[in-house]
Formats: C-alpha cells, sequence, structure tokens
C-alpha cells in the first residue's frame, strides 16, 4: 500500500488499484476488472439509492479502468448526476469522468449542458472554473453553440475574479479552436487586448495565448496589442528577478509570459511608430546581453528558461529580417551553442540557424560555421541532432560550398541511418544539380548516391541524371566512361544498371574506341547484370540492346541471338515478350538508315521544374524546403534545375545542345553520319550535308514510339508547340544565334515543326548565308514568308540582306526543305543583330517566329600574324582607356586547352603564340573589315583554371568595337 | 501543446492529456508508437525530437517520462520547463512525489494539471497560487467527507 493520499482516501479505490497492481498476468488482471465492472453495475441497477459518495467512488473506479484501457459502456449518468452535487468532490470528479470520457449521446450532452450553465450563473468562483474547465477539456461543437457567446461576456465583466478569467480565456481559445465560426467577434476584443495591461500576471498569462490565436486570423482588429506587448515585455525584461515574486521562475523574471510575449509580436510586420520599434529593440538587445551575462545559478531550469526566451527572441528577430545587426549578433549567439555541451542547445541552433540561413543578412554569417556543423554531422551521438545538422547544411549550401558540402552529406550517407537517407538522397541530388558548374562533378556525385544508397534512390533522382546528360553534350562521353566504370563493380545497385544501359544506349558510343570498353565489352557486361534484375529493369536493358545494334552493326549478330533465345523471345512476361519480339523483327526487317531513324539519339528535355525537388517539397510539407530560394535572383544562369522564367544562359544551353564545342566534339561528329531525320523526300540528304559539321541531335519526328520513352517522361508536351513557336524577339530563344559566333554553320532552331540551319561565309567586308528551311512534319508549310530586317541604326550599319536574291518559295511541302541566300555587307561596325521573321500556315494554324539572324561584328575579322614585339608595341599604342574593354567571368564551359584554342580561331583572329610571356594565356589578333574602315583589335584571354574564372581583354582602335567584342566573347568561354 | 502522457519505463501509462479532438483509436495508436520511440531513446540524446508534424519534447523524472507534443512554431525549452514546473506542483503537493502516488491518485494529477495547463496553454504559473487553489479545494472535501469515511469504514469495505 501506498502513503495514503491527502485530503478524502476513497479507500474502496485504493484496494481496487492494489489489487490491480498485484494481478501477475493480463488475465488476472481482466478478470478482476470484469469483477468490479459486475459489482459497480449492480450497484446502479440495485434498488437501494446510492449516496453521492459511492457514485463518486464508484465512477472514480470506472475513470480507473478506462484509463487503463479498457472500454466503459455506462456510467455515464452516474457521473452526470454527481455534476449537479453541490458538493465539491462529488462534482469534481463527475467533471474530471466527463472531460476523460465523454461521447457524443446527445440527450447526455444535453444534461451535461445543463450542469455546466448552472455551475457558470452560480457566481461560485470555484464552481464556475470547474465548468470551464470541462469545456475546455471538451471543446465540442455543441459546448461551443451552448457556451460560445457567455464565455466572453464572463472573459471581460468587471467583477469577475481572477482565477475565472483566467480560466475563462482559454475556454475560450480552446472553443475558437473547435469552431471558429461560433466564436464571434466583438466589443469583447478590444477589452481582451487589455488583458495585456492586467495587473495580474496570471491573467496576462492566460490571455496571451488566446490573444495570440485570435490575432493570427484577426490581425487587423488586434494590432493594438502591439505597442501593449512591448511595454509589457520591456517591463519585464527590465525588471529585476525578485520584482515579480513567485512570476519569476529560477531567477528568470516571467519566462512563459515573456516567450508569449514575443511569440505574439511575431503575428505582426515590425511596429511602425519609432519609440515602440525603438523600445522592442532594446528588449531585444537586452535579452541577447543577458545571455553573455553569467547565469545566476547552475540549475538547468535557470538556463532552460532564460534560452527560451533568447530563441523565441532569436525567432522574432529572424521574423524581421530587418536588422541586419541583430541577425549577426543572433547568428554569432546561435554559434556559440553550436558548441554548447547540452545536446538540447547545440539542436535548437542548428535548427535556428536553418532559418537564419535563408536571410541575406546572415546567410554569410552561418556560412562561417559550415565545419562545426559538418563535425556535428560526423560526430552527434543523436540522429535527431544529426538530422538537424543535415538540414542546416542543406540550408546554407550555394555555390561556394556546394563540393564540400556534398562531399560530407554523401560520406554521411555512408552510415546514416535508415530513416533519414532517402531524404538525404533526395537533397544531396538536389544540391548537386543546383550547384553543378562542372557536369563530370554532377554525374559523379550521382553514380555514388546509387552506390552508396542505391535503395534509396527513387525514381526521379535517376530519371533526373539521364534528363540531365541527354541535354548536356558535354557531359556524355563522361558519363559513359563513369557509369561503364561503376557497373564494372561485381554486386551493383540495380538503379545503377537502369542508368547505366540508358546511358550506354545512347552514348555507349563515345566510349567504344577504346578497346576495353569496346561494344561487345559494353554489351557483355550489360547482360551480365541482366539475370539478377527485375522485369522494368530487363525491359530497359532490352531497348538498351536495340540501340547497340543501330550504334554498333558488329553487335547485331550477338544481340540477335540473345534476342532470340526462350527465356527472352517466350518470356512469360509481356511486356519482355513484346519487346524481345518486336526489337528481334526490328533488327532483321529494318535497312541500316531505318534503324537509324527509329532509334535516333534522344532529344533534349524540355526545361522544367526538377522532379526531385518536388519530391522533396511532398515529403517535407509545403514551405518546408528552405533551400537557398535566396539565392535564386542573384544567381547566373548555368544550372539546369528550375522552371521555365531562368535566365538565357542555361536556355541557350539546353538549345544549343550539340553544337557548343566541347571535348567530345569529334567524337560526336563521328555520329553525325547518321541521317538527321525522317524526311524521306531527296532534300534529307542536303540536310545531312549541310548538318554534318555539327552534327546535332535532332529529335525524329516519326518514331520515337513509347517503347523508347516510356522508360522516361514524355519530353515535350505538344500543347507546348505553338507558344514555342510564337516566341517573342527577346526570348531567350534567340540566345541560340550566341552560339554562332565563333562558328558558321549549325542549326540555328528546331523544333517540333521546322528546322533551321545556316551556312555562312565571308571575306573581307562581305558574307553570304544559306538559310535552310526544313519542314519536319508530313504536312506541308503553306504561306510560308520569311523577311529579314535590321532593327533602328542597324540599317545603316549593315547593307544586307535586302539583297537577298529571291524570296523563298510560299509553299513547302512536308519533309522538304527549300534554301535561301543572303548577302551581306557590313558598313561599319554594329552591335544589334538583324531578324528573320518567319511566318507560315500549318494545319490552319498560323505560326509566326522571330529569330536573330547570327551576324556578329566578328565575322569581318581578318587574321593578323605579327611577333610578340609587334603586338606588344601595337598593345601599348592602344592605351587609352576607352580603347580597352575587360571583363572577369565564371567559366561556362570547359576550359580544355584545344576547345579554346578552336573557339578563339574560330572568331576568326589569329592565335600568337609565344607572345604572352604567360604560356597559359592566349592573344589574338586582327582586323575588322568594314566598308568605311578597318579596325584593329588585340584581345587577351587569361584563364585560371583553379578559379574556374577569366580575365578577358580587348584593345581597339575603335571603343564601341573593344566594347561590343567583350560583350560577344565572355559567353563563349 | 496537442497532448500530454505520462508513463513509465515499463511504459506502463500513468496519465494522458488530449488537448486536440482524437478517437480512442487514434490516441491509443499514438500512445503506443510515442511510448515506443522515447523509451528507445538513449539516456544522454536531446529532449526534443520531430515526430510526425509535431514536435516532442519529454524528460524523463526518477521511473516516470513526461512526453509533450507541441506544435512547430511552439517553443521547446519552455516547454520542458512546463514539464519541470508540473513535477514541482506534483512534488509541493504530495510531498516527494512517486510514481505510486500518481497511480494511487490519478484524479488529483488531474486536477493539479488543469490548475496550471488549460487546453493546452499555462493557465496559472505561480507554484503558490496553483497549490493554494488545489489545497483549498480539498479543504471542502475534507470538511464534507469527515463523517462519510467513518461510515465508508463499517458500511463499504
Amino acid at each position: 500500500m501506498p502513503a495514503v493520499s491527502k485530503g478524502d482516501g476513497m479507500r474502496g479505490l485504493a484496494v481496487f488499484i492494489s489489487d490491480i497492481r498485484n494481478c501477475k498476468s493480463k488475465e488476472a488482471e481482466i478478470k478482476r476488472i470484469n469483477k468490479e465492472l459486475a459489482n459497480i453495475r449492480s450497484k446502479f441497477k440495485g434498488d437501494k439509492a446510492l449516496d453521492g459518495y459511492s457514485k463518486k467512488k464508484y465512477v472514480c473506479k470506472l475513470l480507473f479502468i478506462f484509463l487503463l484501457g479498457h472500454d466503459i459502456d455506462f456510467g455515464h449518468m452516474e457521473a452526470v448526476n454527481l455534476l449537479s452535487s453541490n458538493k465539491y468532490t462529488e462534482k469534481q470528479i463527475g467533471y474530471l469522468f466527463i472531460s476523460v470520457l465523454v461521447n457524443s449521446n446527445s440527450e447526455l450532452i444535453r444534461l451535461i449542458n445543463n450542469a455546466i450553465k448552472n455551475d457558470l450563473s452560480s457566481r461560485n468562483p470555484t464552481f464556475m472554473c470547474l465548468a470551464l474547465h470541462c469545456i475546455a477539456n471538451v471543446g465540442s461543437r455543441e459546448m461551443a453553440e451552448a457556451f460560445a457567446s457567455e464565455i466572453p461576456r464572463i472573459l471581460v465583466a468587471g467583477d469577475t475574479m481572477d482565477s475565472v478569467k483566467q480560466s475563462a480565456a482559454l475556454c475560450l481559445l480552446r472553443l475558437y479552436k473547435t469552431s471558429p465560426d461560433l466564436v464571434l467577434m466583438g466589443e469583447w476584443t478590444s477589452r481582451v487586448v487589455h488583458l495585456l495591461n492586467d495587473q495580474h500576471m496570471g491573467v496576462v498569462t492566460a490571455a496571451i495565448s488566446l490573444i495570440t490565436c485570435l490575432s493570427q486570423k484577426n490581425p487587423d482588429e488586434f494590432k493594438t496589442c502591439v505597442s501593449l506587448a512591448v511595454s509589457r515585455l520591456s517591463r519585464i525584461v527590465s525588471s529585476a528577478s525578485t520584482d515579480l515574486q513567485d512570476y519569476t521562475y529560477y531567477f528568470v523574471p516571467a519566462p512563459w509570459l515573456s516567450c508569449k510575449l514575443l511569440r505574439l509580436l511575431q503575428c505582426y510586420p515590425p511596429p511602425e511608430d519609432g519609440a515602440v520599434k525603438g523600445r522592442l529593440v532594446e528588449c531585444l538587445e537586452t535579452i541577447l546581453n543577458k545571455a553573455q551575462e553569467p547565469p545566476k545559478s547552475k540549475k538547468v531550469q535557470h538556463s532552460n528558461a532564460k534560452n527560451a526566451i533568447l530563441f523565441e527572441a532569436i525567432s522574432l528577430i529572424i521574423h524581421y529580417d530587418s536588422e541586419p545587426n541583430l541577425l549577426v549578433r543572433a547568428c554569432n549567439q546561435l554559434g556559440q551553442f553550436l558548441q554548447h555541451r547540452e545536446t538540447n542547445l547545440r539542436y535548437l541552433a542548428l535548427e535556428s540557424m536553418c532559418t537564419l540561413a535563408s536571410s541575406e543578412f546572415s546567410h554569410e554569417a552561418v556560412k562561417t560555421h559550415i565545419e562545426t556543423v559538418i563535425n556535428a554531422l560526423k560526430t552527434e551521438r543523436d540522429v535527431s541532432v544529426r538530422q538537424r545538422a543535415a538540414d542546416l547544411l542543406y540550408a546554407m549550401c550555394d555555390r561556394s560550398n556546394a563540393k564540400q558540402i556534398v562531399a560530407e552529406m554523401l560520406s554521411y550517407l555512408e552510415t546514416a541511418d535508415y530513416s533519414i537517407r532517402e531524404e538525404m538522397v533526395l537533397k544531396v541530388a538536389i544540391l548537386a544539380e543546383k550547384y553543378a558548374v562542372d557536369y563530370s562533378w554532377y554525374v559523379d556525385t550521382i553514380l555514388n548516391l546509387i552506390r552508396i544508397a542505391g535503395d534509396y534512390v527513387s525514381e526521379e533522382v535517376w530519371y533526373r541524371v539521364i534528363q540531365i546528360v541527354i541535354n548536356r553534350d558535354d557531359v556524355q562521353g563522361y558519363a559513359a566512361k563513369t557509369v561503364f566504370e561503376a557497373l564494372q563493380a561485381p554486386a551493383c545497385h540495380e538503379n545503377m544498371v537502369k542508368v547505366g544501359g540508358y546511358i550506354l544506349g545512347e552514348f555507349g558510343n563515345l566510349i567504344a574506341g577504346d578497346p576495353r570498353s569496346s561494344p561487345l565489352v559494353q554489351f557483355n557486361l550489360l547482360h551480365s547484370k541482366f539475370h539478377l534484375c527485375s522485369v522494368p529493369t530487363r525491359a530497359l536493358l532490352l531497348s538498351a540492346y536495340i540501340k547497340f545494334i543501330n550504334l554498333f552493326p558488329e553487335t547485331k549478330a550477338t544481340i540477335q541471338e540473345v534476342l532470340r533465345c526462350d527465356s527472352q523471345i517466350r518470356n512469360s512476361d509481356v511486356e519482355l515478350q513484346q519487346r524481345a519480339v518486336e526489337y528481334l523483327k526490328l533488327s532483321s526487317i529494318a535497312s541500316t538508315d531505318v534503324l537509324a531513324t527509329v532509334l535516333e539519339e534522344m532529344p533534349p528535355f524540355p526545361e522544367r521544374e526538377s522532379s526531385i525537388l518536388a519530391k522533396l517539397k511532398k515529403k517535407k510539407g509545403p514551405g518546408a524546403v528552405s533551400v537557398p530560394d535566396l539565392e535564386d535572383g542573384k544567381r547566373e544562369g548555368g544550372e539546369l534545375n528550375g522552371g521555365g522564367e531562368r535566365g538565357p544562359d542555361s536556355a541557350a544551353m539546353s538549345a544549343s545542345n550539340a553544337s557548343t564545342p566541347s571535348p567530345s566534339a569529334d567524337l560526336l561528329g563521328m555520329r553525325s553520319a547518321a541521317p538527321m531525320s525522317a524526311a524521306p523526300t531527296s532534300a534529307g540528304s542536303l540536310l545531312v550535308d549541310v548538318f554534318s559539321e555539327a552534327g546535332p541531335a535532332a529529335p525524329s519526328a516519326a518514331v520515337n514510339d513509347d517503347g523508347f520513352l516510356r522508360d522516361l517522361e514524355p519530353p515535350t508536351e505538344t500543347s507546348g508547340l505553338s507558344s514555342e513557336l510564337q516566341t517573342p524577339v527577346d526570348s531567350p530563344f534567340n540566345a541560340s544565334s550566341r552560339r554562332f559566333v565563333c562558328k558558321n554553320n549549325g542549326v540555328l532552331f528546331e523544333n517540333q515543326l521546322l528546322q533551321i540551319g545556316i551556312k555562312s561565309e565571308y571575306r573581307q567586308n562581305l558574307g553570304r548565308m544559306y538559310l535552310f528551311y526544313g519542314n519536319k512534319t508530313s504536312v506541308q508549310f503553306a504561306s510560308f514568308t520569311t523577311t529579314v530586317s535590321c532593327p533602328g541604326e542597324l540599317q545603316s550599319h549593315i547593307l544586307s540582306i535586302l539583297r537577298a536574291t529571291k524570296p523563298v518559295e510560299p509553299v513547302v511541302e512536308g519533309g522538304a526543305q527549300i534554301q535561301q541566300v543572303l548577302n551581306i555587307e557590313c558598313l561599319t561596325d554594329f552591335s544589334e543583330a538583324p531578324l528573320l521573321n518567319i511566318k507560315f500556315r500549318y494545319g490552319g494554324a498560323l505560326q509566326n517566329l522571330s529569330l536573330k539572324l547570327p551576324v556578329t561584328i566578328n565575322k569581318f575579322f581578318q587574321p593578323t600574324e605579327m611577333t610578340s614585339h609587334d603586338f606588344f608595341q601595337r598593345w601599348k599604342q592602344l592605351s587609352q582607356p576607352q580603347q580597352e574593354a575587360q571583363k572577369i567571368f565564371k567559366a561556362n564551359h570547359s576550359m580544355d586547352t584545344e576547345v579554346l584554342k578552336a573557339k578563339l580561331l574560330g572568331l576568326g583572329t589569329a592565335l600568337l603564340d609565344d607572345v604572352d610571356p604567360n604560356p597559359e594565356n592566349y592573344v589574338c589578333a586582327g582586323v575588322i573589315q568594314t566598308k568605311g574602315q578597318q579596325v584593329g583589335c588585340l584581345l587577351r584571354l587569361e584563364p585560371n583554371g583553379q578559379a574556374q574564372m577569366y580575365r578577358l581583354t580587348l584593345r581597339c582602335s575603335k571603343d564601341s568595337v573593344s566594347l561590343r567584342l567583350c560583350e560577344l566573347l565572355a559567353q563563349q568561354f | 501543446m496537442q497532448f500530454m502522457l505520462l508513463f513509465s519505463r515499463q511504459g506502463k501509462l500513468r496519465l494522458q492529456k488530449w488537448y486536440v479532438p482524437l478517437s480512442d483509436k487514434e490516441k491509443k495508436k499514438i500512445t503506443r508508437e510515442l511510448v515506443q520511440t522515447v523509451l528507445a531513446r538513449k539516456p544522454k540524446m536531446c529532449s526534443f525530437l520531430e515526430w510526425r508534424d509535431l514536435k516532442v519534447v519529454y524528460k524523463r523524472y526518477a521511473s516516470l517520462y513526461f512526453c509533450c507534443a507541441i506544435e512547430h512554431q511552439d517553443n521547446e525549452l519552455i516547454t520542458l520547463e512546463i514539464i519541470h514546473r508540473y513535477v514541482e506542483l506534483l512534488d509541493k503537493y504530495f510531498g516527494s512525489v512517486c510514481e505510486l502516488d500518481i497511480i494511487f491518485n490519478f484524479e488529483k494529477a488531474y486536477f493539479i494539471l488543469d490548475e496550471f495547463l488549460l487546453g493546452g496553454e499555462p493557465q496559472e504559473t505561480s507554484k503558490k497560487t496553483v497549490l493554494k487553489a488545489i489545497e483549498q479545494a480539498d479543504l471542502l472535501q475534507e470538511d464534507a467527507e469527515c463523517p462519510r469515511s467513518i461510515l465508508e469504514e463499517i458500511g463499504l469495505t
């Protein structure tokens, strides 16, 4: 038996509880309980009327039984009877039973509400409080209907006792939460706000929870609370620790109320009134200062209460996000906590810093703690703390530290708790994509991700890496090589096989030159994994095999044999069987040309929001993905992530696809022997001829049946078609003309309907441009017209084009191609580009398209060879400040020497060796020929491989030319 | 605050207070899950964890775990001190409270909690004021019960 309780002893109850505790087994307990239930039932049903005490005792026993986890289906009526007892303890037990065990028996609710009503009007404060507690505990809609109008009256009545006011405030809060529609704002609301001024701290404490909740929903109605809250806070913060007597908690004055006040202020923007704001800032500073003072007690309660206020103050500072000084102080304070010996503080500091990281004022300050946070990720013993560290690393990540953070997250993944792996994988994938400057790094990261945590790599992640590899030709060779190496591992994850199958099927040719990764070696490697894979992966591999037959005719016999064997062609899985049969047939009857057309390389994927980010958002709930949105505004293009409204650079990237010179350019060239389109007319061969140099990845109009596409999302919706065509002149699409600064031939534009190729040649100040318009559909284009115009001043600078030999024919048959010749003469230097406008009807709809023609001033360069001595002499002569233009910029493309040389030569200048004392640098010289004058130009390009930066300097005899060339060239490297 | 649970090291629930409407089935499920999660944690771990879309704040006092579920914008540290203040109130009332006091006088534990927290928010944080309210109620009780307890001895046990 325990020490007997104070107050009444319901001995019967105590005995019963003892019995239950003494039960040796669950069965014994149930037996004892059933016995008791039978006893109570008989008492309640008995003829003899029970006295209040017995009723109370039995109701209490029932309550106990219920709280043990057993169902109770009687006794409610007896409990309700207790409510109308005028003995306090009986009433109290009755209310407790109702609070815990209420069910919506309407008859009962009516009786309960009646009893409550009586107690509320009893004017006995203890009874009133009991009734209010019951309403607050039950908080049902029926109670809201009955009392929502009564309680505000009690709350603001002048003669209500303090304790009743406190209960009424929180009771009303509960009703407002369950049934906001039933709590009507009114004259009482302004009086409630003034409870913040109440003398009784308990009343203020209770009222503020109500006011905070009401303010969130009706900010305007309650906005006077801001100044009241500030002055209350100020009084508390500046009070001595003894001033508030019993409301001081371990030497901290009114910690609960302080936190609530700071929380209330977070419902509003910073106060407009200067005096109020000043007072508040003073409070916040005092709170920050107190954190630095030595503690008044060693008890953890003291520091917890003090820090609770501090964290709430920091939340408010972050909420305002307008006081750089306070933000930085907050960040420093949290930085101290990051190394605190209390795990709780480290946890909260990491959590709070996550929000600070998204403020532009404190982002940099947060970044200085990166080492500590990484250390936390490695050494914290508690997974929930490590999780916070991972969140913070994700939030503080930007271009400057992405490589480090991603590397740390990857190494953490190897040992990470299963519960958080999937989320970690998504985060790594997002950061790697978002901050990839160098896409080989991106590919490495994702393949590592699959290697380390393959099970947690969702479809979105591996879809995405394939989309990116398809869209970026500069990484395709690397991806093929890396995935080939990764597949060598004896046990590799099925996701790796999927990525491997897809990438080798598309780009295996890029590594086929090496005998160690010859076509057959590649095929055997993939096929060695086949039997271990699930059906969808096998299906994907079969598609890869047929692509192999196209890429490497020498593998045809081997692959056909595989397709022909029973386990494929008679596979019990319909999908696999169908693929095997169809691919086998396709490979045996189709001519090389047809096969090449059907199995054309995948077209680039349209840019859209990363599916991974969408997934993370879904996982964490909207708003929880705090990432670096901050940076979005400032960042230059270059990442693939993000929706349609991205900068021109990245759009150009997807548009330019195959034509950017890159280390793999020669390999790509090899591939371009494949015919480009399904165009059946003889004009098709011309297309091949024209584009043989560029080898673009043209989407083939006819085929790519879902057999291939099923593995990835469909590349474009047809609905996007006409809008794409009507792209306005200054749209990012025209950035494609930039690609032609350093080269003269290639695909200028392409969509589902139309492909425009150009070929051009320049001599002195004259040029000739051939435009090829290819109809990619099987339907004719009617009323086909093209116009070239020179906006503004350009007219007088270029004499072109108006001399177009003849207008184009008005009809372009399906699959046919027509050409147009433009003659160009450069009169004087210029910076704008002429516009090409194309109009035609396709299936009844008028299509209208405007493009910039890639005619740039550098096309009229004549290379000039000169010695080192001559160069520097000329360089010095061109020393007037306006003759020089300089730009320092980040590398957007590979910094490979050969690539750079090719670009500089493409520019039209002479590339001078042994001129610059630093062999890493490039110098060029040339003369621009215009009709009226010649402009001498000198160029110096200084790469910094480590920083991935360039400095470009131009000196020309004409200022405007320096500027224009500098602008043009800065986008090329 | 959404709810508060008190449970023993053996996972026995000693007190449950729900401030949001939930069905009995949901309550049981939540209790089971949360008791398991918290009991699995090691002593020096931090007192906060994310659980579903809530934050859980817990602390162990002797054989009892006190565990609160709060919403996202709520303050963890001050919740920890809510728990502590409640423990202080129990301690003062029972005089060095132990788990058995709460088992045998569970109704008192509920009454004290109702004086301190209402609808999940602090109603009265002053220790003195809360205890005065409870003691006053006890006085009312004793006045009324005196003759009763004798009757009970004879008639009902």
